[in-house]
């Protein structure tokens, strides 16, 4: 049996990611996943400087799912390069830093840095939906994603995955627009822009007002725009959206990605990356199959 | 620190002790590395509320391998869990975050604060701590709860907001109205009765240790979700932002903004 998957010449040794932002730099989660059995270990995004994030409260739950405004809190690049990618080059895992800016000459600033590391892929977060500048700005207009992809292509010595965001009209247009800049891989879906009030107290249960949709309510939308960019492009999706389980990850694989990340189930369930990879594993022998490859887009249309 | 876990675990017995707040005895080999103002998450069964709730440990029964949460019923999650039966089960991640530092506490004169739902980690810091203990109790109302358990651990003073027991007003009258001193204080409240503990320890030039909490995801670190503002640069994220869960819940007095 295979489960290497291969995006953009980086070989994994299983389709599964952790999705930004809920696996800090895996450092948190390691007294409960053994770091080595992870196909990827995607960071939490990362400045050219610290950020401070939003006021609190930043989270709150909703039915099926959880709503985020944390604001992209990081400790910037100089504390990222010189304490968190030590800790990953220890696990027998890809390492894939995510990069977020306000203007595009921060996230040029990161990719530039991060050129020298021992680090696999960038993924460029270009649709966090709690920052007031730069992030989804970049994200909701096609010529924008177009020409901030292809600006970090001229400088990127990795290669590039653009996270979209799903709070656009046509998401093929703009798995079309970083395709054609030359992203290397698309990953998908990023939070879904939401809001949650008190109405006893009347007011919003974040400080924010909007936050970020993620965990199973979303997942339907997650796999439907999965499936439609996986018919717009031809580079590799890695997907993402409410997966908890092997069964969820797979309908992402089917519906056309190469890979997936599991996001705020990693809260509900510290050890879901590991069941996701073990489940994938007993798809495959229970279907006979040899190669998790085969599996992408396999949904009978 | 011992690793963190997700377990089972099962309850031993839980009942209603006042208005909305419950006892509940759980059966888990959490107890043996547990220590006063460290929490658990607990998971509700219910798959659409997602999210574990952060509860205080009130007490450790290390030989029984048992674990104590008194809690209130603050919406869904709660709600399900005051339902729960002996022999029932139920998902726990833990032990979380770091408990009051007991060795800046020992031998001195020590004010052990709670106020309403933060009054139940006073049980067990009450029982790990020896020192002359002062504990001073704030409530509503006469539904009074856990002042019998901590009167066997220190001496009880009693505050109620309507007067109906011991001191009218909050646990800061009762330092007032019996003219208490004290060398360092340990805390669990409202953020009003924090901020009061820490302007008073201010004051006095005297140490307080201050349990916080805040809406909370992963409860391990990861998601950043319940920060608070600090005044040094916090380990983490070097932005004076430090994480509830793994950086506190305890934290001394003044090195927090609240």
């Amino acid at each position: 049996m295979n489960t290497k998957v291969t995006i953009a010449g980086v070989t994994l040794n299983n389709p599964v990611m952790t999705a930004s932002g809920t696996f800090g730099s895996g450092m948190e989660y390691s007294d409960f996943v053994d770091l080595n059995r992870l196909g990827a270990v995607v960071t939490k995004g990362v400045a050219n400087r610290p950020w401070p994030g939003n006021p609190t409260p930043r989270v709150a739950e909703t039915y099926g799912g959880m709503l985020n405004a944390i604001g992209l809190q990081n400790p910037g690049i100089n504390v990222f390069t010189e304490r968190d990618i030590p800790f990953l080059r220890q696990y027998d895992t890809k390492i894939i830093v995510n990069v977020c800016g306000k203007t595009v000459e921060d996230y040029l600033e990161v990719v530039e840095r991060l050129g020298d590391e021992p680090v696999d892929m960038l993924e460029i977060n270009v649709s966090c939906p709690n920052v007031k500048e730069g992030a989804i700005a970049f994200g909701q207009k096609a010529e924008a994603l177009y020409d901030i992809t292809s600006q970090i292509k001229d400088k990127a010595r990795q290669p590039v995955i653009m996270k979209l965001s799903p709070n656009v009209t046509d998401i093929t247009e703009m798995a079309k627009a970083a395709e054609a800049a030359g992203a290397d891989a698309l990953s998908m879906i990023n939070t879904i822009t939401g809001m949650k009030i008190d109405i006893h107290r009347r007011q919003f249960a974040l400080a924010n007002k909007t936050g970020g949709l993620s965990g199973p309510a979303i997942k339907p939308v997650a796999v439907r725009m999965v499936y439609q960019a996986a018919h717009a492009v031809k580079i590799p999706i890695i997907g993402m959206g409410g997966i908890a389980n092997a069964e969820d990850a797979i309908e992402f694989i089917l519906a056309g990605a190469s890979a997936v990340a599991v996001g705020a189930m990693n809260f509900v369930n510290p050890y879901a990356t590991i069941e996701v990879v073990e489940g994938i594993e007993a798809y495959m022998e229970r279907y006979g199959i040899e190669n998790v490859a085969e599996l992408t887009g396999a949904v009978e249309e | 620190m011992a690793r963190k876990k997700k377990t089972t675990v099962t309850v031993v017995s839980q009942k209603q002790i006042a208005e909305q707040i419950y006892d509940l005895w759980l059966e888990t080999e959490l107890a043996q590395e547990a220590h006063a103002g460290q929490f658990v998450a607990v998971y509700p069964h219910n798959a659409a509320t997602l999210l574990p709730r952060p509860i205080s440990i009130c007490e450790v029964d290390r030989d029984r391998s048992r674990m104590r949460l008194v809690y209130r019923i603050a919406g869904k999650g709660t709600a399900e869990f005051a339902a729960c039966r002996a022999g029932d089960s139920l998902e726990v991640l833990g032990v979380l975050g770091n408990g009051f530092p007991i060795e800046k506490a020992a031998g001195k004169k020590v004010f052990l604060m709670g106020g309403g739902i933060g009054i139940p980690p006073m049980l067990q810091l009450a029982k790990e701590l020896d020192a002359d203990k002062h504990i001073l109790l704030g409530y509503r109302n006469q539904d009074l709860f856990l002042q019998e358990d901590l009167a066997e651990n220190g001496q009880v003073y009693i505050a109620t907001e309507d007067g109906s027991v011991g001191v009218q007003g909050n646990v800061m009258d009762i330092i007032r109205v019996n003219g208490l001193q004290a060398d360092v204080i340990m805390a669990c409240g409202p953020m009003p009765m924090l901020r009061a503990v820490r302007e008073y320890a201010k004051e006095q030039g005297i140490a307080a240790y201050i349990s916080l909490e805040e809406r909370m995801a992963c409860g391990v670190g990861a998601c950043l979700g319940c920060v608070c503002r600090t005044r040094e640069p916090d380990h983490h994220s070097h932005v004076n932002n430090a994480r509830i869960c793994t950086d506190g819940p305890v934290f001394e007095a003044g090195e927090v903004e609240i």
